[in-house]
């Protein structure tokens, strides 16, 4: 894509338009899954360069905005453990559990370390050998073959301090629960690509298969989404549902069975909470039980305060597609990315959050 | 708020030391030259029209590609002159130096100092040195006023920002945040990279004494190209709309942003100006631009239009348009 140059992509994308205006005879609602792709289509001003027929809506693809507040508010627990060491990506920190966060934890004194790669978490956990160090595994099909990776060098390390809180989700249940349960009518699905580059092309086939919705593997960059908004508009004109490919590039068809491997040596399927959404079955990632000792949950007794939701917030609407965030009566006024209410405000790839900053209402619909 | 606390994140340039400043300092001190809010004020003194301005620098690493803290120290405060529409005359120039700092730094800093000043045509005449604990500063902190006298016949404020007017913008953004920050960490850059930071006060001077009509002058410095656009356009109370694939980028800055994940048009420049003016007037404004060394790869970025007032918006690379918001919170901590 890169090697295009920009009046190239300027004829592609007036392309894209003009065949989509063409093609989009009928009111169509797509939805896109990823956080990343929501943070694209508002970056790049994609949702105004369509047609009124065309609608995007956002999905709840977003690791931090779907993980429950149960899971935050064990986090928190943990935290306050003497001799603990949480580890723990940045967008984690502000996230509102029920009556804390972790950012709050750490300004009243508890060991909370930001690290750009679970591997990180080991050279403290072999720096601090008196100290018990918790990673919060937190991230879709993406992050989690690194998070059974980190397991499997701690075990080759001889580390005994090391444990992993698991949140991990899986894309492709999450789907057919949004899709079984029907709230949100959707035509036409823009898939994630870098998850697609773990998991492949198979484990979406049941969309068209069992549902009758197109879908689509897209990459990041504006045009790959454009080209995906025009092959999923083409398909439904065409009364067609299949599988597309548009990120072929990065994503093989059968994915990366190497990181699938290490996945499935140290992780197993589970039901998981998801928050504005409730459990779904075999839609989270465990540790197995001959990793148990790595398993915070397993390993280490903790007592979590019971769960609150925030009075007012949305989330739970939004994350489902079922509400837009300018709905929600807080968006802007008492939630803003510096003070934000609920997780879609705090998380960089949130759906308030990218409503917010790039003006959605504003400058665009 | 009873407890709120200072962070880091009120000094980025952004929304939140803009809020911090229109809530607690704003009202303190207001009065007309202040409330401007301009980069330099404008005062009147015994019958001449002076500008006056002052900054600290608190840069770290003190020592990077293209420049250190000395240049910038100079240059920062040259540069609020010349965008206030004056000719920068003489700079103050105040020292807080941690216990333990190699003198021949210091040297090297004031050496600096001096190369710049004698550049830009000002004089360093009054000056002041403290010593504090070590820790209590990190190295050293310089601070810096200046006046100059404002050019005859320049009007320039960003209240003049009207409807149709062409947005300027004189090179590639970034350059100097990235400089900086390769420093901090380590990170090897290609020899093409180096802070823009420079004097402006020729180049400024020339475009107004050729068009005066010139409405506004900014320098992007910290929360960089959109922050600033985001300041005039309140201020002014119209809306702005700027080109992306008008607005030039070093490749090899966009790549340093690519792999950190920042975004070129928030961060820092300091040796750039965003010139406001009626549009039958930008192409002699970027000519004289083109002619000096410092503006060779100036060009129109955009539009002042006349709603949504107080906001910018972007026209993407592939033709969607979105709003371009002010900073919110901390992109790159201490750079100029
Ligand atoms: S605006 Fe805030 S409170 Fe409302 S749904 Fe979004 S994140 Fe939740």
């Amino acid at each position: 894509m890169k090697s295009r140059t920009r009046e190239e992509e300027r004829r592609l994308a007036a392309f894209f338009r003009g065949e989509i205006a063409r093609l989009a005879t009928r009111p169509v609602r797509l939805m896109e899954v990823c956080g990343t792709h929501t943070v694209a289509i508002f970056k790049a001003g994609i949702r105004q360069l369509l047609p009124p027929e065309v609608e995007l809506v956002s999905g709840p693809g977003c690791p931090v905005c779907v993980t429950p507040n149960e899971y935050l508010d064990t986090a928190v627990a943990y935290s306050r453990q003497q001799g603990v060491i949480i580890t723990t990506f940045g967008d984690m920190l502000r996230v509102p559990g029920s009556s804390s966060s972790l950012a709050a934890e750490q300004a009243t004194g508890a060991d909370i370390r930001i690290v750009y790669s679970p591997l990180d978490s080991l050279a403290i956990a072999a720096a601090n050998p008196a100290k018990k160090v918790i990673f919060l595994a937190v991230g879709f099909e993406t992050t989690a073959p690194t998070a059974a990776a980190t397991v499997l060098a701690a075990e080759q390390a001889g580390l005994t301090n090391f444990y992993v809180l698991s949140a991990h989700k899986l894309v492709p249940p999450a789907l057919r629960a949004l899709l079984t349960a029907g709230e949100v009518q959707v035509d036409g699905l823009l898939l994630p690509g870098h998850v697609s580059a773990i998991i492949g092309e198979e484990p979406y086939r049941f969309l068209a298969r069992e549902y009758g919705v197109p879908a689509v593997i897209t990459g990041f960059e504006p045009l790959d989404i454009l080209g995906a908004v025009y092959l999923l508009v083409k398909r439904i004109a065409a009364g067609e549902a299949a599988l597309d490919n548009e990120y072929r590039r990065v994503v093989p068809p059968a994915g990366n069975p190497a990181a699938v491997a290490v996945l499935d040596k140290v992780y197993g399927e589970a039901d998981a909470a998801w928050r504005g959404i409730g459990v779904i079955p075999a839609s989270g990632l465990a540790v197995k039980a001959a990793y148990r000792r790595f398993d915070a949950l397993a390993a280490l007794p903790v007592t979590v305060e019971e769960t609150k939701d925030h009075p007012g917030c949305r989330c739970g609407e939004v994350l489902r597609g079922v509400a837009r965030p300018a709905d929600c009566p807080l968006f802007g006024a008492a939630c803003t990315p510096e003070r934000p209410v609920g997780s879609c405000m705090v998380s960089v790839e949130g759906t308030c959050a990218a409503w917010y900053k790039y003006g959605a209402g504003r400058w665009q619909v | 708020m009873k407890d709120e606390l200072i962070l880091l994140a009120h000094g980025s340039g952004g929304k939140l030391s803009h809020d911090l400043v229109a809530r607690v300092m704003q009202p303190a001190f207001a009065n007309p030259a202040l409330d401007l809010m301009h980069d330099g004020a404008r005062v009147e003194a015994a019958g001449a029209r002076l500008a006056f301005t002052t900054d600290s620098y608190v840069v770290k690493p003190l020592f990077f590609a293209g420049g250190d803290i000395g240049k910038l120290a100079v240059c920062g405060t040259v540069n609020d002159l010349a965008v206030s529409g004056a000719t920068p005359l003489y700079l103050s120039a105040g020292f807080i130096i941690e216990e333990g700092f190699p003198v021949a730094a210091l040297e090297r800093i004031v050496a600096s100092m001096r190369a710049a000043a004698a550049e830009a045509g000002v004089s360093i005449v009054t000056g002041d040195t403290k010593v504090v604990e070590k820790g209590a500063v990190d190295g050293i902190y310089i601070n810096t006023a200046g006046i100059g006298a404002v050019i005859a016949g320049a009007d320039i404020s960003p209240l003049n920002a009207r409807p149709g007017q062409d947005i300027i913008l004189s090179g590639p953004v970034g350059d100097h945040a990235v400089a900086v920050m390769a420093g901090r960490h380590g990170l090897k850059l290609p020899a093409t990279v180096a802070s823009d930071c420079a004097p402006l006060g020729g180049m400024i001077g020339a475009v107004l004494a050729a068009v005066p009509q010139v409405a506004v002058l900014r320098d992007p410095t910290r929360g960089g190209l959109a922050t600033t656009l985001n300041e005039i356009a309140a201020q002014a109370k119209v809306g702005i709309m700027v080109e992306e694939a008008a607005i030039p980028v070093r490749p090899e800055v966009q790549a340093v942003c690519d792999i950190l994940g920042f975004d070129p048009l928030y961060l820092a420049n300091e040796g750039k100006v965003i010139i406001f003016v009626e549009s039958p007037y930008s192409e002699e404004v970027i000519a004289v631009l083109r002619a000096h060394p410092y503006g060779r790869e100036a060009r129109v970025i955009g539009r002042v239009t006349a709603a949504p007032a107080g906001q910018v918006g972007l026209r993407t690379g592939i033709g969607g348009v979105r709003l371009l918001d002010m900073l919110i919170g901390d992109q790159l901590p201490r750079i100029c």
